[in-house]
């Protein structure tokens, strides 16, 4: 799919491992580290870290260097077609553990990894764990928390009732949080009506700009920005947008409302823990993305701070709560989204 | 919203414009060579390297233009590669086509990773705004869908216009031309056949490094990896629907374009409601794939398109 077989090993972060691990190596005597070993991970992603996505899992994993917990290093912008060698590569340089994406390479992912036992696989995914493998387990980035908040602010914010939502592809973590977006804006206004469109590529921002002003002609007044491109439509047009995985505001301060931002300090600080522990096995990681577990949350209202109707406001303090407490659960639903 | 409400509706038309344009510079780019008889597959790449280089030429201060400046020159000097592995050297144009698109799309993130080693998401530049033309931005639908566009879409048809000129009413045209149909005869006038398809590969790749600079400079403001998406592929396929002419490659282009900008909007009506998006989305393909069907019946292919030229055999 991608045309770039093309992947290096960042010269800076293997540097930035060696120093961590030089720096870990005086603290050791100290005591603070002394009973947990520290980890040899490795992440394989096929964008650039800088991505939406992978950036979450790339920042959390710098973090746990940072820490002292692992010793870290990356491949990146590596295409599905390298993607198992790649795999390999690590496992056969005695990482403790791999982390990264498989959604286009979910059966190649998981024969390499039945070769490694002894190797960790903490893997973005669109299916299940399998019990029969007990070395790779699966993450997604289940934010639906905070997107169903994110709607919620949505629904008051638009005054034509016409949202437009931009996707990739339809595929469950898209889906997924385009419904709890959609559950959270009709509950602010039972008759939003949504335009649902998908692009077919990641990242085309110029043809996802091209979607959303065709929804802003047709009426839209509050775009979901999923993709990049959108929210450039948002500012251009002056409607409002609201941002996704990661918080888009500093860049559009006058039209994104808010944004639902992932955490992917929980599902790695868990599996670190239990590599450590030896008691890692075949689990599906989903839930550690949730608000609960800190794994999602809405970005700080920043520049809208006193600009979002009150009402809005004491329902995301409200749903917050019950969802933290458990009162409160967002639907999952993964079918793909359909325009009203 | 209906069908006729879309296609009569000036935004739907400047949508159209707007996609079209980094098309048109590629296809133009893609006709040159092939006029010159040489099929040019590095086209994907060098999109990419001119996105990136137009980009980061002005993220790091030139003007706009600069950077358009700078795209051109990075095409060429892919171009160059291609060319001399091709012309000079007579080797499969298909290996080497693909060959520079991989290694064009290597070095983009090579050089991308070396000047941003980190950065939370690559920065945006102030990109070509929309110029309206005076008195003609004013004509109805036309006015808002032709001459309401940023300066880069306008570069676009005044290349196409020149291209066309220069291949069909000049001197140098006609060797160009004559180098894609009969190399010998060009070689009979005492003309370098390698000299000239050297020089339409070259200039034609500068082209397309343009068109992939439309969509970081014009379309969008930042660089993303990917983005350029399979546009060079549909060039490819345009000039061969335009039957190796400008004029009809450039309407290929915004007919293709408005097949697209047309499916996104037909996706927002009821009917998206019922018909999978995918089938949207294949539309200007598919009804791209039937006009080039009628089109190409009246085609003529350069005869010495992909045929190597080695002086003095038969």
């Amino acid at each position: 799919m991608r045309k770039t077989p093309f992947h290096i090993q960042s010269r800076r972060s293997f540097l930035k491992s060696s120093i961590a691990g030089a720096a870990v190596a005086v603290a050791l005597p100290a005591g603070a580290f002394a009973q947990a070993k520290v980890l040899k991970v490795a992440g394989i992603y096929t964008v650039p870290v800088e991505q939406q996505w992978v950036s979450r899992i790339h920042i959390a994993a710098v973090a746990a260097q940072e820490r002292g917990d692992i010793e870290y290093t990356y491949s990146e912008n590596t295409a599905n077609t390298d993607y198992p060698r790649v795999m390999r590569e690590y496992a056969e340089q005695g990482y403790d553990m791999i982390i990264g994406e498989i959604f286009g390479v979910e059966q190649e992912a998981r024969e390499v990894a039945a070769d490694y036992p002894d190797v960790a696989f903490l893997m973005g995914s669109s299916f299940k764990e399998d019990p029969a493998l007990a070395n790779l387990s699966v993450f997604d980035n289940y934010v639906q928390d905070a997107s169903y908040l994110s709607g919620i602010i949505a629904g008051a914010m638009s005054e034509s009732g016409k949202i437009g939502m931009v996707g990739g592809f339809p595929i469950p973590e898209v889906n997924r949080l385009m419904h709890a977006f959609m559950a959270g804006a009709k509950e602010m206004n039972p008759d939003i009506a949504f335009q649902v469109s998908f692009i077919g590529s990641w990242f085309d921002p110029p043809k996802a700009k091209e979607t959303a002003y065709a929804m802003i002609e047709n009426g839209a007044d509050l775009l979901y920005a999923e993709r990049f491109g959108v929210s450039d439509a948002a500012k251009e047009k002056g409607i409002l947008a609201i941002g996704n995985v990661i918080d888009t505001q500093p860049d559009y301060p006058d039209t994104v409302v808010a944004s639902a931002i992932w955490h992917f300090e929980p599902t790695l600080d868990a599996a670190i823990a239990k590599v450590q522990a030896g008691t890692f096995t075949a689990e599906d990681y989903g839930t550690y993305s949730f608000m609960k577990e800190g794994g999602c949350s809405l970005a700080p209202y920043g520049t809208f701070e006193g600009k979002i109707p009150q009402e809005a406001l004491d329902l995301v303090a409200k749903r917050t709560e019950e969802i933290k407490s458990g009162a409160y659960t967002v639907t999952i639903n993964d079918e793909e989204p359909k325009s009203s | 919203m209906d069908l006729f409400d879309i296609l009569l509706s000036a935004s739907f038309w400047a949508a159209a414009i707007r996609i079209a344009s980094p098309l048109i510079f590629a296809t133009i780019g893609e006709l040159i060579c092939e006029r010159a008889g040489v099929l040019n597959l590095g086209i994907e790449g060098i999109m990419v390297a001119g996105a990136f280089a137009g980009w980061i030429s002005v993220w790091a201060g030139l003007p706009l233009w600069g950077g358009v400046a700078v795209a051109l020159l990075v095409g060429m000097a892919f171009g160059a590669l291609h060319s001399v592995l091709s012309v000079p050297f007579g080797l499969s144009q298909h290996v080497v086509g693909v060959g520079i698109t991989l290694l064009a799309t290597s070095v983009t993130f090579y050089t991308y990773r070396v000047v941003l080693p980190e950065v939370s998401s690559p920065p945006k530049i102030q990109a070509f705004q929309p110029y309206e033309i005076p008195l003609l931005s004013d004509i109805p639908l036309l006015g808002p869908a032709l001459f309401s566009q940023t300066p880069l879409t306008y570069a676009a048809f005044v290349l196409a216009l020149i291209t066309g000129l220069v291949l069909f009413r000049t001197p140098l045209g006609l060797a160009v031309r004559a180098a894609g149909e009969n190399p010998s005869a060009v070689a009979a006038q005492g003309l370098s056949v390698t000299a000239i398809r050297m020089g339409a590969v070259i200039v034609g790749s500068g082209f397309m490094a343009v068109g992939g600079a439309f969509l970081t400079m014009s379309a969008f403001d930042s660089f993303f990896f990917d983005m350029v998406g399979g546009r060079g592929w549909i060039c490819i396929a345009l000039v061969v629907f335009g039957a190796w002419r400008p004029g009809k490659a450039v309407l290929g282009a915004i007919l293709f374009a408005a097949f697209d900008a047309l499916q996104i909007r037909v996706q927002q009506t009821s009917l998206g409601t019922v018909i999978p998006y995918q089938i949207f989305l294949m539309m200007p393909y598919v009804l791209s794939i039937l006009a080039l069907v009628l089109m190409s019946r009246s085609a003529q292919v350069p005869a010495a398109l992909m045929v190597p030229f080695n002086k003095g055999t038969r």
